[in-house]
């Protein structure tokens, strides 16, 4: 059964201010924003639906398909860009099997970059569903990914 | 030593934590049990590089790089023998020297810490932890002063808004103070977007109830009574420390209804911001705030007179918040005697990039871009040349070793073409690309226009796809003089902050580092070496054929038999630098040359 706009909004008004607590609730709750629950959002919070596209579609933290079981987030900040967060993202999505960000076919995994994680001290930075690991080279890469798929095997 | 004197400090700052910080402190606290060792976790040190962090007090030993299988020994040896475990002494990265005291690490005793005061020396979830640090007594001395005298108090001190503007911050919350209309709000600008910077973070995640001190006393000048934090999901730890200050201020009577018996009712709410760089800039975040695309509007009005939902608002950063309660306590000419005559007061930098010792760092405000770099940072990472100097984020500039002299403060970055910004300093060395860092900032910039306004929509678009065919070889004659001319459009009919300032990367770079772009376009070749499309790699006759390099490279370009000098094949590699990567450094025989014919590959 899905759930219902209700059940996961329970302690916030439906007014326009409430539009991104309201998605970003959705968000938790789903990992992403199905399209069944725009339509909701717009009745409960009495904004068109087209406003509450508009306002979803500006903030990079909405998205509109569902993660893989691992999200993993490459931090393209300035310190880690010139420690090599290019050649990072490289080695990663090659090691997923992806050829851009986005998800794998397994759904497995999430690959996406950020703009800033503010570990920049350790950088080059990525995150594995919110867990940092800093001072990344190619190999470190390989270790986490096999890791991660050991974890996952078991 | 007796050991009821003795407190253990780990610091659970976002860098240490990543480095199982949480975990050390579960063994120390295992293994104290029953002792009367004091075990704390505090905010972050400033040194994530080092980390995880542990600091043993009174005796302020800094232990570096700390694992969890290294607490039995400091247990052993230093709690109960009284001897400092060496090996896990601090380590300057230049000098190779040991140096005990937390004081005496020149990236300390060199700094001053004000806004920092707190952070690492507090538990940030406790709230009797800053009460004994003395937080909130500022508060107690604002609620018998009237609002009119603590304004002045603010304006004579000479605080400017830590956000990077640089604005006075009495004139503004006079404005505030003085504006018709009810109710009004305080808000603080916690959405550090910038790449390449976290010290707001810092404070937030080591000291949170500095900055709800500040926005309180802000609230009782200007007569607010509602306040929200509009703080990154992207920070989840400062949202959950934000959170459990925010609880327990209200509990202690700090925040609520009639705060400290003066009569005076004042409340703060998180709003989470979801990801939009532009919403730095104060009319997008109010807009955000109220449930909007985070789009800037044009000024005047300005927010003190018609802000969040048309009412009078007052929108400082963290750390101008975190001020407050300094000078308020201590006097405005205390705060005036720290720093220049036009910028007072101290500079929180993120020092990071090709630096010896990263890390956040506090200076008062006049020091040398040259003493942050090399007495604090410790100069550039490996010995390497330095190159440049970055401040101000996405819209400041790039500086060259020529103006390493320049005192850091609003005026002089600003006059240098750079800015100070919130506070990211990133070094470069020779190995860094001037041309890519320009793309790469543009890059930034183009994704987080917001699209209102044509010249930085489409201008940052346009330079942007210049900078990506000169980093591609794709360059032609003519293009700098393109850029130069988009930029000053860019710079002169944008709305915001962010067209305004997005070309200044592209202009310092120009400037200062000419050359690398002629380079890229005349001569085919990338200076630093960086850029793929101009470089080649080869194998010196110094292998010694020990088949690392054979057996990561992706395309089996490289072949050779074992003990044996191997060969590249040009005509096959990638450029993708493993074998650089992998090459023993002993061994050093992977070379990189530029502006050397390639063979023509034939499009995939």
């Amino acid at each position: 059964m899905e759930k219902s706009l209700e059940t996961i909004v329970t302690d916030i008004e439906g007014r326009r201010e409430n539009i991104i607590p309201i998605l970003q609730k959705v968000q938790e709750e789903f990992t992403y924003l199905p399209e069944h629950l725009m339509a909701e959002i717009a009745k409960f919070t009495n904004v068109p639906a087209s406003d509450i596209y508009g306002v979803a579609t500006f903030y990079a933290q909405f998205r509109f398909t569902p993660t893989g079981k691992n999200i993993v987030s490459v931090c393209r900040g300035t310190a880690c860009h010139v420690r090599g967060a290019p050649r990072i993202f490289e080695e990663l999505i090659d090691q997923v099997g992806l050829e851009d960000e986005g998800t794998t076919e397994d759904m497995e995994y999430t690959v996406e970059t950020v703009a800033c994680v503010g570990c920049c001290a350790l950088a080059p930075v990525l995150t594995i569903n919110e867990e940092v690991h800093g001072d990344l080279t190619k190999q470190k890469v390989r270790k986490l990914i096999r890791a991660k798929g050991d974890e996952n095997g078991e | 030593m007796e050991n009821d004197n003795r407190t253990i400090l780990i610091c659970r700052g976002t860098g240490c934590e990543s480095s199982k910080s949480p975990d050390i402190q579960k063994a120390l606290e295992d293994q104290l049990e029953g002792s009367d060792v004091e075990v704390k976790f505090t905010g972050c040190h400033g040194m994530c590089q080092q980390g995880p962090i542990v600091i043993v007090e009174p005796e302020d030993t800094f232990y570096a790089k700390v694992k969890t299988k290294d607490v039995a020994k400091i247990v052993n040896q230093h709690i109960n023998e009284d001897k400092v475990v060496e090996r896990l002494v601090y380590k300057d990265p230049t000098t190779k020297e040991r140096i005990n005291t937390y004081h005496d690490i020149p990236f300390y005793s060199r700094q001053k810490r004000l806004v920092l005061r707190n952070c690492g020396k507090i538990d940030p979830e406790d709230i009797e932890d800053s009460l004994a640090a003395g937080t909130y007594q500022g508060l107690k001395k604002a609620l018998d002063m009237t609002p009119e005298l603590i304004v002045s108090e603010i304006k004579d001190s000479g605080l400017r808004g830590r956000g990077g503007g640089g604005f006075s911050t009495g004139m503004k919350w006079g404005f505030c103070q003085s504006a018709d209309g009810d109710p009004k709000y305080v808000l603080c600008n916690a959405d550090e977007g910038d790449p390449g910077a976290f010290m707001d973070r810092s404070v937030l995640e080591g000291d949170p109830h500095a900055v709800l001190e500040g926005m309180i006393i802000a609230a009782f000048a200007i007569g607010a009574r509602q306040g929200f934090i509009y703080c990154r999901a992207e920070y989840p730890l400062a949202i959950k420390r934000l959170q459990i200050a925010i609880d327990q201020a209200r509990e202690k009577g700090f925040l609520g209804e009639n705060i400290l018996d003066s009569g005076f009712n004042f409340d703060i709410d998180i709003f989470h911001g979801a990801g939009a760089f532009v919403c730095g800039e104060e009319t997008a975040l109010i807009t955000s705030i109220e449930g909007n695309r985070g789009m800037p509007r044009s000024r005047p009005p300005y927010p003190a007179n018609a802000g969040l939902y048309g009412k009078p608002t007052l929108l400082n950063n963290v750390k101008t918040y975190a001020n407050v309660p300094l000078i308020i306590t201590n006097g405005s000419g205390w705060f005036a005697d720290i720093g220049t005559e036009k910028s007072k007061g101290t500079a929180v930098f993120a020092l990071t990039g090709k630096i010896a010792n990263s890390g956040l760092i506090e200076v008062p405000m006049g020091v040398t871009l040259r003493e942050v770099i090399y007495d604090i940072g410790g100069g550039v990472l490996n010995g390497k040349k330095f190159k440049a100097v970055q401040t101000g984020g996405p819209s400041g500039g790039c500086l060259p070793e020529s103006f390493l002299d320049t005192p850091v403060d609003y005026d002089s970055l600003i006059e240098a073409g750079s800015m100070m910004g919130s506070g990211g300093m990133v070094v470069l060395d020779e190995d860094t690309c001037m041309v890519d860092v320009a793309r790469y900032f543009l890059d930034f910039t183009e994704k987080e226009s917001c699209g209102k306004c044509v010249p930085c929509r489409l201008g940052t678009k346009q330079m942007l796809t210049i900078l990506e065919d000169i980093v591609e070889g794709r360059g032609k004659p003519g293009d700098i003089e393109r850029l130069e001319e988009i930029a000053r459009g860019v710079k002169l009919g944008s709305l915001c902050g962010l067209g305004q300032t997005a070309p200044n990367p592209v202009l310092t770079t120009l400037r200062y580092f000419r050359d690398e772009y002629e380079a890229h376009i005349h001569d085919h070749a990338c200076p630093a070496k960086q850029c793929k499309e101009f470089i080649t790699f080869h194998i010196m006759d110094s292998c010694v054929g020990c088949g690392l390099c054979r057996k990561n490279c992706p395309v089996e370009a490289i072949s050779g038999e074992q003990k044996e000098l191997h060969t590249l094949d040009q005509d096959i590699c990638i450029q993708c630098g493993v074998c650089y990567e992998v090459c023993p450094p002993k061994v050093f025989s992977i070379e990189i040359r530029t502006g050397e014919e390639r063979p023509v590959k034939e499009a995939a």
